[in-house]
């Protein structure tokens, strides 16, 4: 025998068609950005962070081969005769020779299925939601780390990696062990020369039956073994070898609440609340790797606002005319009533399609400058038109100048212009 | 029946006393998946069984879903078709429809089988029984394998494989590799001369790919494109007339690799790459029936030989045997599951017959087999099972009995007609005509529509002809449009197909599609 070969091999990769996924998720990247969007549309923007099922109509898919058709004369042969003859006629079934096939082998893929589902992860998810935002790849790396612990140093521990090593707290080890190893011997060392000398310096006796020098001897090889042994302790042994340890700890443990204003009057349409809902998951994404508890608070207006649940925010529609300072204010007593500034991180998020009573956007200019921007870490403001600028814009222009620092505020028309309004948030915390 | 088999020594310590299983458990260690292959080797070595010698490889239900996914190429180039599969698997998996193959093999030198973690031990070796010794075996003797397959070259063959269509990627971008691949792939099936013995795939790889390169410039300059025409040609009306090919060409692939006008060296090398792998899976897909049902009766023979030699306990024969079961089932026409005939069946029961017929002849046998009843039973396996495919196999060797057994009918379905009609049944007047038919539908040129390459317009606009030749009037599916697209990509001029029945042509397939004007 022994001709026979096992291997285990169970601990080699076992991605090895994650490559060929890959290619396959970018070849049909058109159908799976779509089944996102739809994806985006249907959750909570709390819930981004899990994978989707996309379905691709297998046709698509397929990979055409040279294949017989239907029609022409087959015969086939098939297992498990009851009662047919040879000459049996079955009249065929009526309607359409769509079923007429009943052929074995005839279709090429045999599956009959319209569609191909499949499973895409949290991260392939995510990256195709950002590549909808058009993230640079420093924010996309932060958003989906999902290393949501940092290391501390904890003491220190007698395993580790060679770049761990703690050289002083090792060498201090190796000097204690060799005086608990040699002490005691060292010692004894000193009190058998010692005796040595004693027997040395004493005077010869002359009988030779009385002679040191066999005591002398015997002292000399005890010293000398002694002190082989003491030689023998190593200068740094295994066991002195001392490493940095370092713990996982939960990253901040603090918590932030994020506000979600939106104009809901009339000229705001689906499509404007799509591209708003993605700049609302955008920042929850953010303040999700950066705090552990975040509360999320929707209001919206049109003349005058409300705090709803997320359901009503994106999918009821109002008509009617727009005054942004309603929400402002109610945004400003909520904080007050709930979100003291000392407790909470507070982010705002507002969005809008510029519209604005002309009276009312110096009020809101006033209102950000005074009360909310400085309780607040970030203030973004988008606002999804491609037309000119009206009032507001104008007022949040001058805001900006005077808090470059935690007002941003941007224009767009889709949703790859997002990203650019929260630009200097995600690099604030990159330093 | 030339060869010289071993025979079955007569039976040790069949006393049923002496029973000494190596192991009662179901849980497998590396320890007993090696004394069981010694034992089973003993077995198979009795039988006169001859292997590659066999690298086992244990893997898990993951690794074995990619292994699923490159269809059982150990290495494999990158390609999207490959992550379909393995979704495919891994939904099908994880939805617990469908448990992966116990066992998938390679027909390689040494023979790579590889067995899953799951399985218990009695699975593991039912699978190495029917893998290491059985697919081995057939493997190393039949002569499609023989013929088209060197299976000591062929993991060198995918690493180059591997690596060119890497390198490929890297200097001409993924999308330029994946567009080839897309259309050879869908020209795979048609790369491959059926009648003529290819050369060996990959032996002496380097010193082949010189010579082509050579080749290739030559062709630069030959005949085929040149673009004046020769002047004694045009005297001679019968030379004008010449086609190019002078005859049809079965080899699509092979034939876009060697003349169309404006590929380069790198497509042209990716081309072939395609074409050796539909060489080296052509055995696989002729004889289907024969490779599963000589593993099938020989792991059925080989444990049944263990249990006999008082190596494996009852235990083990009740789960070998469930198992063994539900791989050889055969659900009949009109249940549920039925999907067409299981190969595994068909080819255990034919191989089971034909060892009865040798040992347990009847009068009916000998009638049907006059040379095989009463012969050597394993001298006939292996003559069987070396110098057959699927088609012939059955032609040769499916008895009545089997043909009763399973119950087999025969319907024809002919759309001029508005009824199905039975033409032959398991009984006296059936037998023939009913084998007749069931090997005709293992015919790979009955299964798969011939198209050959009929003509290339070499003096004119350089467009190029495919013919179809329709068997019983069966025209091309619906993907063939999209087919045509693709040859068109590789050619890259004009290619027609036209379904010619009788002298008539009755359907034609353009791309780039004629234009409406030109009507």
């Amino acid at each position: 025998m022994g001709m026979t070969h096992i291997v285990d091999r169970r601990l080699n990769g076992k991605n090895k068609s994650a490559v060929n996924r890959e290619r396959f998720l970018r070849r049909y990247r058109h159908h799976i950005k779509k089944a996102v969007a739809e994806a985006v549309h249907k959750r909570s923007i709390t819930d981004v962070e899990r994978g989707e099922k996309v379905s691709i109509p297998t046709r698509d898919i397929d990979e055409p081969i040279f294949h017989h058709g239907q029609g022409g004369r087959r015969e086939v042969v098939h297992p498990g005769n009851q009662d047919f003859v040879a000459g049996d006629m079955i009249p065929k079934p009526q309607g359409g020779g769509g079923q007429g096939g009943g052929q074995g082998q005839a279709s090429p893929d045999g599956e009959g299925m319209d569609e191909f589902a499949f499973q895409i992860t949290q991260e392939e998810f995510l990256d195709f939601l950002f590549d909808d935002l058009e993230l640079p790849n420093l924010a996309r790396k932060k958003l989906k780390d999902t290393e949501a612990f940092k290391y501390v140093r904890a003491g220190f521990t007698n395993q580790g990696i060679p770049a761990k090593l703690d050289v002083v707290r090792s060498l201090r080890g190796a000097h204690a062990r060799r005086l608990g190893l040699g002490g005691a011997r060292k010692k004894k060392i000193k009190d058998l020369e010692k005796q040595l000398e004693a027997l040395k310096s004493a005077p010869e006796d002359l009988d030779p039956a009385f002679s040191h020098e066999d005591q002398i001897k015997v002292l000399e090889d005890e010293i000398a073994r002694l002190k082989a042994n003491v030689r023998r302790i190593p200068f740094i042994d295994e066991i002195d070898l001392r490493y940095r340890q370092h713990v996982k700890q939960p990253k901040p443990a603090t918590s932030a609440v994020m506000f979600c204003l939106m104009d809901v009057s009339g000229s705001m349409t689906q499509m404007h609340k799509d591209i708003a809902k993605r700049f609302f998951i955008l920042l929850y994404l953010f303040l999700k790797k950066n705090y552990k508890k975040i509360d999320v608070v929707f209001i919206r207006h049109h003349t005058s606002a409300k705090e709803v649940d997320e359901e009503e925010f994106f999918y009821s529609r109002e008509t009617g005319g727009t005054i942004v300072s309603s929400a402002i204010k109610l945004m400003h007593k909520i904080i007050e009533s709930r979100y003291s500034p000392a407790e909470w991180n507070i982010y705002a998020a507002q969005a809008s399609d510029g519209d604005n009573w002309n009276d009312d956007s110096p009020v809101c200019g006033k209102l950000l400058a005074d009360s909310i921007l400085p309780l607040v870490q970030y203030y973004a403001y988008v606002e999804i038109t491609p037309q000119d600028h009206q009032m507001l814009w104008y007022e949040y222009e001058k805001i900006m100048e005077r808090f470059p620092q935690s007002f941003a505020m941007q224009q767009i028309a889709d949703p790859g212009e997002i990203y650019p309004v929260f630009r200097q948030l995600f690099e604030r915390k990159a330093a | 029946m030339s060869s010289i088999v071993d025979r079955p020594n007569v039976p040790e310590s069949d006393q049923p006393g002496a029973r000494k299983p190596i192991s009662t458990g179901s849980e497998w260690t590396f320890d007993l998946i090696q004394q069981y292959d010694d034992e089973i080797a003993k077995c198979a070595g009795e039988f006169g069984l001859d292997t590659y010698p066999n690298q086992i490889e244990v893997i898990s239900a993951e690794q074995m879903m990619d292994a699923y996914s490159s269809v059982g190429m150990p290495v494999g180039y990158h390609h999207w078709s490959f992550g379909k599969q393995f979704l495919n698997t891994a939904k099908g998996y994880q939805r617990g429809q469908m448990g992966l193959a116990y066992e998938i093999v390679i027909n390689s030198n040494p023979c790579i089988a590889y067995l899953m973690e799951e399985n218990t031990l009695p699975m593991q070796a039912l699978v190495i029984a029917h893998a290491c010794y059985g697919h081995n075996s057939f493997f190393k003797g039949n002569y499609l394998f023989r013929t088209w397959t060197d299976a000591s070259a062929i993991i060198d063959y995918l690493v180059f494989a591997r690596n060119y269509v890497a390198e490929c990627e890297e200097r001409h971008g993924v999308d330029a590799v994946e567009e080839i691949l897309d259309s050879c792939h869908a020209l795979m099936n048609y790369g491959v001369d059926r009648y003529k013995r290819p050369p060996p795939i990959s032996a002496a790889e380097e010193a082949r790919r010189q010579k082509e390169r050579e080749e290739y410039q030559q062709r630069r300059i030959n005949d085929l494109w040149r673009t004046i025409p020769r002047p004694e040609d045009d005297d001679d009306p019968v030379k004008r007339q010449r086609r190019f090919p002078e005859e049809p060409q079965e080899n699509l692939l092979y034939f876009i690799e060697k003349n169309a006008p404006l590929l380069e060296t790198w497509q042209r090398e990716i081309i072939r790459i395609v074409r050796k792998l539909g060489q080296y899976f052509y055995p696989q897909r002729q004889t289907q029936v024969m490779n599963e049902g000589w593993a099938t009766f020989w792991h059925y023979t080989l444990l049944h030989r263990m249990y006999d030699k008082g190596l494996v306990n009852d235990g083990f024969m009740l789960e070998f045997l469930q198992s063994h079961s539900a791989v050889v089932y055969q659900p009949p026409f009109n249940s549920p599951w039925y999907s067409g005939i299981n190969p595994y069946t068909l080819g255990f029961s034919i191989f089971t017959d034909l060892r009865r017929i040798c040992e347990n002849p009847t009068d009916e046998d000998r009638e049907w087999f006059p040379d095989i009843a009463g012969s050597d039973w394993l001298e006939t396996l292996h003559f069987a099972m070396r110098n057959f495919k699927d088609e012939s196999f059955i032609q040769q060797f499916l008895s009545p009995k089997v043909m009763r057994d399973l119950k087999l009918f025969a319907i024809e379905n002919d759309d001029q007609e508005d009824h199905y009609m039975v033409t032959a049944i398991h009984d006296d007047p059936g037998y023939r005509p009913l084998r007749e038919k069931l090997a005709r539908q293992y015919n790979l040129s009955y299964r798969e529509p011939n198209i050959q390459v009929w003509n290339v317009d070499v003096r004119g606009d350089r467009s190029l002809t495919l013919r179809h030749i329709p068997v019983d009037r069966v025209p091309l599916g619906e993907d063939t449009e999209e087919v045509v697209r693709h040859v068109h990509r590789l050619w890259g001029f004009d290619v027609h197909l036209e379904s010619v029945d009788e002298g008539t042509v009755v359907e034609e397939y353009h791309c780039p599609p004629p234009h409406l004007d030109d009507e």
